[in-house]
């Protein structure tokens, strides 16, 4: 059914819910949820608060009380909010409306910014300019936003350098570009994280106080290139 | 740990900005309406040991939350309560006697440097609040609007006002906490999920403003199926990879990919909000339309209490 793509709504609190498009990460669903979400940017539902997209769900926070005064008595907020999306979904054309932009972000692959990328090459037995040499040729998806303000969730990574993430957490820089499974990163700011480093680029991901305060939106393209260590600090 | 919040911040989840604003909402909101301003205003969020505070004017403030044992120069003041403190007051906490949070509102609201429309102190972006961080000593708040209470007070040091609020957490059942089933609650095993309800769950001190851990015997799931990312709120309960739950609070991630096993009711936040490390507690799973209902009942009731609030101060302040 065009403009109805297979989902499934649920609460994930009293006053939000989420619309699942399957627990998959798939481009052309990313693109579905961000279609919906910039539509419902533009044409909020009533009594919305806020919609965050992600791999392949988009979840709508409302205001309970508000709504409850002027909804129909008899159903709950959350059922006539579910309709109310339900509605949306199929009236939804799935054109995208939005151009992806293409945004290049240096990374310094250097050992003294990258404390994991000899062990990564080790485990998946190529050279680190190999590593380097693959990670910065691929054109990736910036799926979704989440974990830290400015934290972008990119994929996909090439199979030749997936590796997981760590068991546990440790100190990482800001500006560290990490790898964890088909996922690649970059850390806005200093923050404990579990992605394994193998970069890191002098670019601010995350400036509070600008209007737009992260660099990367969901739906941008993202190349990676590399940059010497002399060119990272005078960058 | 001493930050200014007020109810979040909203709108800016899609950018990995998570809400923040106060853990306990209802009593924020409380301690405002108390002192005669919106709901919204800016509040001091108090951890024990708590900052003492010296007024240079006359002002209007109320406590609510947590009792850390108030003084106004040495002498005890009530929680729930607006309290006229007189220039070069001092204000300070000695001891918990009950809760983790106290709210601190002064009439007039404080003066903050907003950051995306909300006052709350965000840590981790180093914005809101007072300079993007928790509050320090000699640190100096403005109060946001002036108001000229000397006349009241006349050669008083301080004087507690005749209205008050209910401290509703403080009630019955606080070791119950409900929630709504989360949509992975059935990965578990039949025997974790009667675990669920029948065990009670100790908070850890591995605790804070962005989530609780909680301690019990582990949880098996059925499944070998994994979560992709996707936005959590809070009162969210997750499943961890070790079997262990953890509940997120106000300065939760906007997202997260372990399994979401319940979420806790907008009503009971403030509960969970006032527990400690230590504290025990049970779940117990309700329905969306009595959610709903609890919450809009308790909207109603502030509501209730800001009307009758302002009018006594309409009163005090026309003489």
């Amino acid at each position: 059914m065009p403009g109805s793509p297979k989902h499934r709504i649920f609460p994930i609190s009293d006053s939000a819910l989420t619309i699942d498009f399957g627990n998959v990460i798939d481009e052309s669903i990313n693109q579905q949820v961000l279609d919906l979400f910039r539509q419902l940017q533009q044409y909020p539902v009533t009594g919305m608060t806020e919609a965050v997209p992600a791999y392949s769900s988009l979840t709508i926070y409302y205001d309970l009380f508000q709504l409850r005064k002027s909804i129909p008595a008899g159903t709950t907020v959350y059922d006539w909010m579910r309709v109310q999306l339900q509605e949306k979904l199929e009236q939804s054309s799935l054109a995208n409306n939005g151009e992806t932009r293409l945004i290049t972000i240096p990374v310094c692959y250097e050992l003294e910014f990258a404390p994991d990328i000899e062990a990564l090459a080790r485990q998946k037995n190529i050279a680190v300019d190999e590593v380097i040499a693959i990670h910065s040729s691929g054109l990736y998806r910036v799926y979704m936003l989440g974990f830290l303000p400015g934290f972008c969730y990119l994929g996909e990574v090439d199979e030749r350098i997936v590796v997981p993430r760590k068991s546990q957490p440790q100190p990482v820089a800001a500006g560290s570009v990490g790898i964890a499974g088909r996922q690649t990163g970059i850390y806005p700011m200093a923050s404990p994280g579990g992605w394994q480093i193998i970069g890191r680029t002098p670019l601010k991901l995350f400036e509070a106080q600008k209007e737009q305060p992260a660099l990367l939106m969901a739906g941008d393209t993202v190349r990676f290139t590399s940059i010497t260590k002399n060119e990272f600090e005078n960058y | 740990m001493d930050t200014i919040q007020d109810l979040g911040r909203y709108g800016w989840q899609h950018m990995g900005i998570n809400p923040g604003g106060a853990m306990d909402k209802l009593s924020a909101q409380i301690a405002n309406i108390l002192v005669g301003n919106e709901t919204t205003e800016a509040v001091v969020e108090l951890h024990f040991p708590a900052s003492a505070f010296f007024f240079e004017q006359p002002s209007l403030i109320a406590i609510t939350g947590a009792d850390f044992s108030a003084t106004i120069n040495g002498e005890c003041i009530p929680s729930m309560r607006p309290v006229l403190v007189s220039k070069y007051s001092i204000l300070q906490f000695h001891k918990v006697v009950n809760g983790s949070r106290a709210y601190l509102a002064v009439h007039g609201g404080l003066g903050t440097e907003p950051w995306l429309n909300s006052a709350s102190t965000h840590l981790k972006a180093e914005a809101g609040g007072h300079k993007g961080r928790v509050l320090q000593k000699d640190d100096e708040i403005a109060f946001r609007k002036a108001a000229d209470l000397c006349s009241l007070l006349e050669k008083k040091e301080f004087e507690v006002l005749p209205w008050k609020a209910d401290n509703d957490w403080a009630n019955n059942h606080l070791e119950e906490i409900w929630a709504l089933p989360g949509h992975e609650w059935n990965w578990l095993s039949d025997s974790s999920r009667q675990k669920f309800f029948e065990e009670s769950f100790v908070i850890t001190n591995h605790s804070d403003r962005m989530g609780y851990h909680l301690r019990g015997e582990p949880f098996c799931t059925t499944t070998k199926e994994e979560m992709i990312s996707s936005a959590v709120s809070f009162g969210t309960v997750q499943l961890l990879p070790d079997g262990q739950l953890i509940v997120l609070m106000a300065d939760h991630q906007t997202t997260g990919g372990y399994p979401r096993l319940a979420h806790v009711i907008s009503v009971h936040h403030s509960r969970l909000a006032q527990m400690k490390p230590g504290d025990q507690f049970c779940f117990r799973f309700t329905d969306q339309s009595t959610a709903e209902e609890l919450y809009i009942k308790q909207q109603q009731h502030l509501l209730q209490l800001q009307n009758a609030s302002k009018f006594k101060l309409e009163q005090l302040l026309d003489g």
